[in-house]
């Protein structure tokens, strides 16, 4: 409003108006800003291009082609001490797009079920879920993920009790089902093992899940149409499982499952859950998943009590309420804060070091950046990453984000 | 920890003034304390003692370097540094000297642009394992799982060995060494590496050192030593000549105690008297008072000493001298004359 009341002056421009006038105020405080970020950064660059070691070594991105010499735990992608730099930095970034995946996927689920049952009426599950928000969004996530990893490298069994003892009696303990071992050295889960046809029963099991796309679309049809409901979840579950068992029978087991065995010092075979993966995984999970119950708490609250009592008096169940009425139009609240979650998940990987995960952070930003001492380098590559995939899950989550957003005609 | 390697990238474009010209020294003798990196905490190589005062091996080097420098074995400031940033702090100059047993290798003494002034620890990696796990040597641990302290050179010497010897393993890379023992108490790996020194220093630590062993193999030598900048040769003669006057005080039989008395007057053995400053003006040729070794070896003590105090055999630690002994007992210690 105080711009409104300076009436304009007839009196031309003088310098002092410069900061006693409103109108060109503003002006002078942005361009004294403008001037000091072009001199802070002016600075900055001035004082990396004098820097001593930088001049002598310059920038220089070819140790990238370099043999890394270091091993890494988890290899999505096939890798050995032989490989480059670049490989290593690639399952790097693969590393951290996995966690990254997994923490969004169940943050959002526990978020969801937290932030929807903060608001039941039942008052030991609402202060509980109260108590969980509270307790995890308030404590640094790295604490978190720290207290997780050890905890989970002192309770598991260890790896020792699992083992042939060397007079060759039983071991203290066997696999649960012969198919997992959770121990401190992580947790032994079985993996499927392809054979030569394997591709015939993958191709199967993608038109499974098409075949569920079909029968929902026929079931919602049905019931628009004619009224008539049909279930979903058991003929989906079948639809999903029974192609598959049926033909990999027929074709003689293509796809077997493969059991950890236990060798000299741990499980060979199978498929191994890193305590590092774990820990960071669940932490982040809870974490945000404390952050997102408030979002969709948030959500709820933001549709009008209106459209539940409207809902309830049209006869429908509490469920049905929720999950056709209030989500939906809560999802328009929800998303947008959702998305920064989703990147706080993203950044929040890079303390996966902690852990001792390698990530991008840990394998590039970390091991590589040490080894060769290319730390300008590695540190605007990592740069580059981040922003990379932040700017992506921005873009995939906006357009999502239009798709539920409120259409304005 | 990316938040820590950022900032010294930013405090290596800070401190850009500091650096390649040859100014450590005054830089030094006007703040009136020498800035030296150390590790987190080794036992008997750098840690904190219960009065909050650093001892160790390592620390003698900057508390020698010190006196020699400013005359004051306490004008020291110990930084902490982590097997990753030691470098950027090193080459930044929130540092002056880098005394954290640092393996002398080429790319750090060239692409790095460092400099190492000398060997203060002749190393090798080795392995520690539970006694229970019943392995006697290296070439049993085929599909082991083991911790290693990642950013240091061991990570790079054991892919070497276990790639050569065709066998594979389970890195569980951490990042302290402190972090890596926990970890290996508690099951989490059942193989510690490190240098071999250090498995003895922590192996010391633990409750019940008996069970667990250090295999015979030793894969690497690891050269430890002090290292500076690259580019500034006087402040590397000073450090590099502290060490060497450290190690020839041992060989000529000058220690803490009659430091004082053989350098009242000159003694019959003319290169003790150069060393101590009786004769001809060796401290000047470096800007350097000629009271400079003395000073050194009244704080610290011989290289021996050092070496019995905080890491020798009657030390919870207990490593044998071995290579670390002067060139006339068969060992590697060869301080080049004084003259």
């Amino acid at each position: 409003m105080t711009t409104m009341s300076d009436p304009p002056r007839a009196d031309g421009f003088r310098v002092s108006k410069l900061i006693n006038d409103t109108r060109y105020r503003s002006y002078t405080f942005q361009f004294i800003a403008l001037v000091l970020l072009i001199l802070g950064f002016g600075w900055l660059i001035n004082n990396a291009i004098n820097n001593p070691v930088l001049r002598e070594a310059g920038i220089d991105f070819t140790f990238l082609q370099a043999p890394a010499g270091y091993d890494i735990n988890q290899q999505p992608i096939s890798y050995d001490s032989q490989d480059t730099h670049l490989r290593a930095t690639i399952i790097g970034a693969i590393n951290t797009l996995i966690v990254a995946f997994l923490a969004c996927v169940t943050a959002t689920i526990l978020g969801v079920i937290a932030g929807v049952l903060r608001l039941s009426n039942n008052w030991i599950i609402k202060k509980l879920m109260a108590v969980y928000v509270e307790l995890f969004r308030n404590i640094p996530v790295l604490i978190w993920i720290i207290i997780i990893f050890t905890v989970a490298a002192n309770t598991f069994p260890p790896i020792s009790e699992f083992r042939i003892p060397r007079d060759g009696s039983d071991p203290e303990r066997g696999l649960l089902f012969g198919m997992f071992a959770a121990t401190n050295q992580g947790v032994f889960i079985p993996r499927l093992d392809f054979a030569e046809q394997g591709w015939i029963i993958a191709a199967v099991a993608l038109a499974s899940v098409a075949g569920v796309f079909c029968w929902r679309a026929f079931a919602r049809k049905e019931l628009y149409e004619k009224g008539r409901e049909l279930p979903v979840f058991w003929p989906s579950l079948l639809i999903l499982i029974l192609p598959v068992v049926i033909v990999n029978f027929a074709l003689g087991s293509p796809v077997g499952i493969e059991n950890p065995e236990m060798g000299r010092f741990r499980f060979e075979g199978g498929f191994l859950l890193r305590p590092s993966l774990i820990s960071l995984w669940f932490a982040l999970s809870v974490y945000t998943g404390a952050f997102i119950a408030e979002n969709v708490r948030a959500g709820i609250l933001a549709v009008s009590k209106g459209q539940t009592e409207a809902a309830a008096a049209l006869g429908l169940r509490p469920g049905r309420i929720m999950s056709l009425v209030v989500l939906p139009q809560a999802l328009r609240v929800i998303i947008p804060p959702l998305i920064s979650q989703y990147l706080n998940i993203t950044k929040n990987t890079s303390l996966a070091i902690a852990v001792g995960y390698m990530d991008l952070t840990g394998t590039l930003g970390g091991i590589t950046l040490n080894q060769t001492g290319r730390a300008l380098e590695c540190i605007l590559l990592l740069m580059l990453f981040y922003l990379t995939f932040s700017l992506a899950i921005s873009a995939i989550m906006n357009i999502y984000n239009r798709s539920v957003a409120l259409k304005e005609r | 920890m990316k938040k820590s390697v950022f900032l010294g990238t930013v405090a290596a474009a800070g401190l850009a003034a500091v650096g390649a010209s040859a100014q450590t020294l005054s830089d030094v003798q006007e703040r009136g304390t020498l800035n030296c990196g150390v590790t987190t905490g080794v036992p008997g190589f750098a840690e904190p003692d219960a009065d909050g005062v650093w001892q160790g091996f390592d620390v003698a080097v900057c508390r020698a370097v010190a006196a020699a420098v400013l005359g004051d074995p306490t004008a020291v400031t110990f930084v902490p540094t982590t097997g990753k940033t030691r470098f950027t702090a090193l080459a930044s100059g929130e540092i002056d000297v880098l005394a954290r047993n640092t393996t002398w290798t080429f790319s750090r003494d060239t692409d790095l642009k460092f400099d190492f002034t000398g060997i203060n620890y002749y190393d090798g990696q080795g392995f520690m394992v539970p006694a229970s796990l019943g392995v006697s040597s290296a070439t049993e641990l085929d599909g082991a799982t083991i911790c290693i302290q990642t950013g240091t050179t061991t990570e790079l010497n054991l892919a070497d060995y276990f790639r050569v010897n065709n066998m594979s393993y389970e890195p569980v890379p951490i990042e302290t060494g402190s972090e890596s023992v926990q970890q290996y108490l508690a099951g989490a790996c059942d193989v510690y590496t490190t240098d071999r020194s250090a498995l003895a220093a922590q192996r010391a630590g633990f409750a019940n050192p008996d069970d667990h062993v250090i295999l015979p193999e030793t894969i690497s030598k690891e050269p430890l030593g002090p290292l500076v900048r690259h580019g500034d040769s006087e402040w590397f003669d000073i450090v590099k000549w502290t060490l060497n006057a450290l190690i020839a005080a041992e060989e000529y039989g000058v220690t803490s105690e009659n430091v004082e008395e053989m350098a009242s007057a000159p003694t019959d053995n003319p290169e003790i008297n150069r060393l101590l400053g009786t004769e001809g003006e060796l401290g000047s040729m470096m800007g350097l008072e000629n009271s400079w070794a003395k000073n050194a070896i009244a704080a610290v003590g011989n290289y021996g000493e050092v070496f019995d105090e905080n890491i020798g055999d009657d030390t919870a630690i207990g490593l044998a001298r071995g290579l670390n002994a002067q060139y006339t007992e068969g060992g590697l210690l060869y301080a080049p004359p004084f003259r």
